[in-house]
């Protein structure tokens, strides 16, 4: 048995953690598991007391030069991908804010990036996927068992185990990304901002959660398109580490609000072009290796969660009110305008906006979620499954409405007892 | 490094390597007993830029098929600039201690076949003089114990015959290299409890491909496997009888 956790640090659990190679893959003697990836969802998604994961999936199978189309087993990172493509001039159709995810877990969680409002989540560039579900192999696509496809593009492996997919990558002539910042003066400019540069290819918000009255919602827009120009370099290794978790005192409100003060006033005009590599850009983050460490060790979570456009600034300025007047600052406050939901069941984003925050695990947390999650409730809105640990299961059940259909998926293809992590259980999957 | 060859070619330290020479669009020649296996990492090097990749089956214990292998492989690739042997078994020391054929077995499997292929591809590459002859043994094979000296021995036996190979293969600018990996973590050792000693088969690939690179003498890999086995190797024979390693 070993104690494994995710990347938020919270919760721990005793698993039975096996590592097969494909051909042991169909004989595992497990009755229940949930697929585990490179364990970068936050929460409780790929925990359970028996995990399978795809560390020893990791070839490359095939790719067409000509259209771009790459197959390749499950465990091989996005980080992978990019060091051997980008050379050849290819790049991610949709990127998470790490490259440190499995091609399985970004279908699993259908993750999304800074362009979901032009070209939507990571599974509308999968054309099939093949999963092992109770020893047997299962190919799906939109047209060969489409309800499977569907089912699994967001299904948090809870449909099976992917094995490898074909997914769709997009032709760039450079590394390098032309950004542009613009620098707003409170939370209706921003979204003013986010709308006046809706054809963007990528656009995210960094907002200062802790600014208040006139400044209330004050925001770092950043807008990127690929370069036409610049080589076709490849990004390097993290050259920082956290090498053991931080005293959990070093955040506290007065860190957090003069980090956030230093960030917002690094920029000083209205509006900053910068010429810039596509790592810093898209994964700021990645830089530094266990940065989930200065959290402490007694974890963290990230609370994100959309709601529908029509709950549009009185929706978004209430949840970021509640957040200003309790002080549980966040160290990150990530704000992005998504496009049309898609055609998968438990896939997070919808027409409106997203808000990420992390928040460090402390007795008083939980209490002030959950009042979040009530005015998420009442603007019909819904939390990201990748990253929660601890949403209820009503909670759960009226922001995913189509949970129900979910579920007769994993009932035809006999999934609902064999897969399950700690979080399906939680959220009555 | 234009031409790659490497025999025990599924390894996942042979795979490492191999995957570093795809990327520098190397043409490889891959040799391995289980051509399903080999099927699958020759289609994900030539997808990791491998400009080209043949494949050949290969097992330790045909040794009178070797010349033949030998000849097919420089025929294919006209001149070879790294030759990796990388095959082995890691034998159950109870059960060679009870069967002698197993012994005899498993001393032909990492040792014999080893000398007999590096005496082929030797007096092929001294006529290229160019070139170089790389084989992965181990720190086992540095002083015996009681817990593995079968194995020991035949990984001690390459290792002897690499230092008179490499002042041999000297004069005529082949560069032989004997890597001594410590712990490893890899399906061979599957079995054996972790600690903060083991290693990681990319780990070594990359020191591996760095020191063919660099034309580097230096075998123990990691490095501080030579801090370790310098104590190991110096402890007299009075005390070291005593203990269990």
């Amino acid at each position: 048995m070993d104690k494994l956790t995710s990347w938020g640090q919270y919760p721990y659990v005793h698993a039975d953690v096996k590592t097969p190679s494909k051909e042991e893959l169909p004989v595992l003697e497990f009755k229940s598991y949930i697929p585990r990836g490179l364990g970068r969802s936050y929460g409780d998604s790929a925990l359970a007391s028996a995990v399978v994961t795809s560390k020893k999936l990791k070839h490359f199978i095939a790719f067409d030069k000509d259209k771009g189309l790459l197959t390749c087993d499950a465990g091989v990172s996005l980080d992978e991908i990019l060091r051997i493509f980008v050379p050849q001039g290819w790049f991610l159709q949709v990127t998470p804010g790490t490259k440190f995810v499995s091609v399985g877990g970004a279908i699993a969680s259908d993750v999304h990036g800074k362009n979901h409002h032009i070209d939507g989540c990571f599974s509308e560039f999968v054309q099939s996927i093949t999963l092992v579900i109770n020893n047997q192999e299962v190919q799906c696509s939109r047209e060969v068992n489409s309800e499977l496809f569907y089912a699994t593009c967001g299904g948090m492996g809870l449909t099976g185990m992917i094995v490898n997919a074909t997914i769709q990558l997009r032709k760039v002539k450079s590394a390098y990304i032309k950004q542009k910042t613009i620098k707003t003066n409170n939370l209706k400019d921003t979204l003013a901002v986010f709308e006046e540069h809706q054809s963007s290819t990528y656009s995210v918000a960094w907002i200062d959660c802790l600014s208040d009255g006139a400044e209330f919602g004050r925001s770092l827009v950043m807008l990127g398109e690929h370069a036409e120009q610049g080589s076709l370099e490849v990004h390097q290794s993290g050259k920082l580490t956290i090498p053991c978790n931080l005293p959990s005192q070093l955040l506290n409100k007065y860190s957090i609000q003069s980090f956030n003060f230093l960030y917002y006033h690094r920029i000083r005009n209205r509006e900053t072009n910068d010429f810039l590599h596509y790592d810093p850009f898209f994964y700021p983050l990645d830089g530094i290796n266990n940065w989930n460490r200065m959290y402490g060790k007694n974890g963290f979570t990230q609370y994100q969660f959309v709601i529908p456009k029509e709950a549009g600034y009185e929706g978004l300025s209430e949840i970021l009110k509640a957040i200003v007047s309790s002080k549980q600052g966040s160290f990150l406050a990530v704000l992005k305008i998504f496009g049309k939901e898609n055609n998968s069941p438990l896939s997070f984003p919808m027409e409106g906006f997203t808000l990420a925050l992390d928040f460090k695990i402390s007795d008083s947390l939980f209490p002030f979620l959950n009042k979040l999650d009530d005015i998420v409730k009442k603007y019909k809105g819904r939390l990201y499954l990748a990253k929660d640990a601890r949403m209820s299961e009503s909670t759960f059940k009226t922001g995913y409405p189509r949970w129900e259909q979910f579920q007769k998926v994993r009932d035809n293809y006999g999934t609902l007892e064999s897969y399950n992590s700690l979080q399906s259980k939680r959220i009555g999957l | 490094m234009n031409n790659v060859v490497i025999v025990g070619a599924t390894s996942a330290m042979a795979e490492a390597v191999a995957q570093r020479y795809a990327e520098d669009k190397a043409n490889l020649f891959l040799l391995a007993r289980n051509q399903e296996k080999l099927d699958i990492i020759r289609q994900d090097l030539l997808v990791r830029g491998a400009n080209s990749v043949h494949q050949a089956s290969f097992s330790a214990n045909e040794i009178e098929s070797q010349p033949q292998c030998v000849d097919q492989i420089f025929d294919t690739l006209g001149t070879v600039d790294v030759f990796l042997i990388a095959y082995g078994s890691l034998p159950d020391q109870d059960l060679c201690q009870k069967d002698v054929n197993k012994a005899v077995e498993e001393i032909n499997t990492n040792g014999v076949s080893v000398v007999s292929l590096l005496t082929l591809v030797a007096n092929k590459m001294e006529t290229q003089a160019t070139g170089n002859i790389t084989v992965i043994t181990s720190v086992a094979g540095d002083r015996g114990r009681q817990s593995n000296y079968v194995y020991g021995a035949a990984k001690g036996m390459v290792s002897t015959f690499l230092q008179g190979l490499a002042q041999r293969m000297h004069k005529s600018n082949i560069h032989v290299l004997d890597i001594k990996p410590g712990f490893v973590d890899t399906p061979m050792t599957a079995e054996f409890k972790k600690s903060a000693l083991w290693a990681q088969p990319e780990q070594v690939a990359k020191l591996i491909y760095n020191r063919i690179n660099k034309k580097s003498n230096f075998s123990y890999a990691p490095s501080f496997w030579f801090a370790i086995m310098s104590i190991i190797k110096s402890v007299p024979k009075f005390i070291f009888n005593k203990v269990s390693l």
